[in-house]
């Protein structure tokens, strides 16, 4: 366990720490979550990108601190959940997940160089499959709902949603103040 | 244990988080409850953005279309538009009535039609999911708006409430996996539960193998399910095969036909027996006329007043009474092959007075609604 953790608690090593205005860290969340929600219906196929993950994905890996990535990870995650109604998706699902995500996300910026194009690209494809993987898992595991996953279809989104994440990273690096 | 909790401060948080939730759906799961604040909260703030960039997008599309590209075009399209639905409808009554002798049974449809209390509402956002089939709606419980309310367009049923806040109201759709309603055939009375797939077809489930179903056969509503009122068309079969232990259905919603933009909550609905007439013998369903624009010189409404006062009841009298005088007017027998049909703008009488227009039952993106053929439900059957 320690050989696990060790790392992460260090402090970081290669670089120093992305800051932003907190403006920018409700406002951008917001915006991805409003275009999830109103974009898709003029525009059906892009429903399938899911821009409250990247934002998640970017934010964790550009504040390099796990508790933040978890933090801002659920409060998205919470926020999915409440705009999607009913007993046959409780608060707490997409949480969980973008919990996790926002976790590893961080954790691995800890490790590696997070403004690496190629690492955002290959970071945003596994995290897509494993947002959708372990959303599966959980309608399945803990609400007993029998939808089905279909991993080739889960792989092609996880490449398109990862070329879409790394222009998009791009963008939002602007809005970094750090000196 | 303070140190440890620093010492593994990340993994404690991560923990915490997960925990939490993991409470907060447990809760859920085991109460059958929302937690309805936190939804509340997250409706409204999302709402007023979703209705700003609504009205931007739309006004800005307007904006260029009225005075950029089209000028007024688009009213005069518009205008077009509406005389081409009345004609249309129009036909639809001339078709019908040389079909079917059965106007009473019109009538008393039309009458039965026009009791069912209902508010229209626009869509003006998805569910946040990349595989959600709820989408939002601008009406909630300030609107009279309840969970559990059927929501339909004159097309057919297309989903339920599922929650409603005071501004908006979360509409699940029929072709939502977790939907369910109770339908009948109907040319075989058989029952079954329409079911969502998740994709843009909907199945039927629990028609057992040795029942008679076939293809382009229509489901309408049961009316057991007590959400939506018997009668109104769910969908077309467009596939039938037998199943391991029931027969696997396939439906193509009829709500969904013409894509999703306005709808109609029921706020009250009222049942209407499922017509067991083939569609070509099939009486017509007419919604009121829509109220014209403030254009009293219309020849068509003037024609329309005219006559209204040969002693008709209802809009279905008069759109008959019309019809057949501008056929007298110019020597046309309706019904004889090789004929085609006569000039509907060429009208027998202009000089009259156009009376009040019917007031549509429902508020304004429906009122739109009625204009077109397809505003009637049985006005859908496929013909020969």
């Amino acid at each position: 366990m320690s050989d696990i953790t060790a790392g992460f608690s260090e402090p970081p090593r290669r670089t120093k720490t992305a800051k932003f205005r907190w403006i920018t860290l409700v406002g951008v969340p917001l915006a991805a979550i409003l275009f999830q929600v109103y974009v898709p219906r003029f525009f059906t196929y892009l429903a399938y990108l899911e821009l409250p993950l990247l934002v998640t994905v970017y934010f964790s890996l550009r504040r390099r601190s796990p508790p933040f990535g978890v933090l801002f990870g659920m409060c998205i995650g919470l926020t999915q959940d409440a705009l999607w109604p009913g007993p046959s998706h409780p608060l707490g699902m997409y949480g969980i997940v973008k919990t996790l995500v926002g976790y590893f996300a961080a954790s691995v910026s800890q490790r590696f160089e997070g403004s690496s194009a190629l690492l955002r690209l290959v970071l945003a494809f596994f995290f897509f499959f494993f947002h959708q993987f372990f959303y599966w898992v959980l309608a399945r595991a803990l609400l007993g709902e029998a939808i089905s996953f279909e991993p080739i279809q889960t792989l092609v989104l996880a490449v398109l949603n990862a070329a879409v994440a790394v222009p998009l990273f791009r963008i939002l690096d602007k809005l970094d103040v750090t000196d | 244990m303070d140190l440890i909790l620093n010492r593994y401060r990340n993994l404690t948080a991560l923990v915490a988080a997960i925990l939490v939730q993991l409470v907060l759906l447990a809760y859920q799961v085991k109460s059958n409850q929302e937690v309805r604040l936190i939804r509340v909260w997250a409706v409204t703030a999302v709402t007023p953005l979703a209705r700003l960039l609504e009205g931007g997008r739309s006004g800005s599309v307007n904006f260029f279309k009225d005075y950029f590209v089209l000028l007024d075009v688009r009213e005069q399209n518009k205008r077009l538009q509406t005389d081409l639905n009345r004609v249309q409808l129009e036909n639809q009554v001339l078709r019908s009535e040389l079909d079917t002798a059965e106007r009473g049974k019109a009538l008393s449809v039309f009458q039965e039609q026009t009791q069912m209390k209902t508010v229209a509402a626009r869509i003006i956002g998805n569910s946040p999911g990349s595989n959600g089939r709820v989408v939002l709606i601008d009406r909630g419980t300030g609107s009279g708006i309840q969970p559990g309310m059927a929501v339909i367009t004159p097309d057919g049923i297309v989903g339920k409430i599922v929650s409603s806040y005071p501004t908006a109201s979360n509409l699940l759709l029929i072709t939502d996996p977790t939907f369910a309603a109770g339908v009948l055939s109907q040319k075989n009375r058989v029952h079954g539960t329409l079911k969502g797939t998740g994709n843009s077809n909907v199945i039927v489930d629990y028609v057992q193998n040795e029942q008679n179903v076939e293809i382009g056969e229509w489901f309408y509503t049961a009316g057991d399910d007590r959400i939506f009122p018997k009668g109104l068309q769910a969908g077309i079969v467009t596939a039938v095969r037998p199943g391991r232990t029931v027969k696997e259905i396939f439906l193509n919603p009829s709500g969904l036909q013409h894509g999703l933009e306005d709808v109609l909550v029921i706020l009250e609905g009222d049942h209407k027996p499922i017509p067991d007439l083939p569609p070509v013998n099939q009486s017509v369903h007419l919604q009121p006329l829509p109220p014209t624009e403030g254009d009293p010189a219309n020849p068509l409404n003037t024609a329309h007043a005219s006559t209204n006062s040969g002693g008709a009841e209802t809009d279905l009298d008069r759109e008959v009474e019309r019809t057949r005088r501008i056929g007298e007017d110019q020597k046309h027998v309706f019904g004889e092959r090789g004929r085609g049909a006569p000039d509907f703008n060429r009208v027998p009488d202009p000089g009259a007075t156009r009376p009040p227009a019917a007031a549509p039952p429902q508020a304004k993106p429906a009122a739109a609604v009625p204009t077109t053929p397809s505003a009637t439900p049985s006005a859908n059957q496929p013909r020969p």
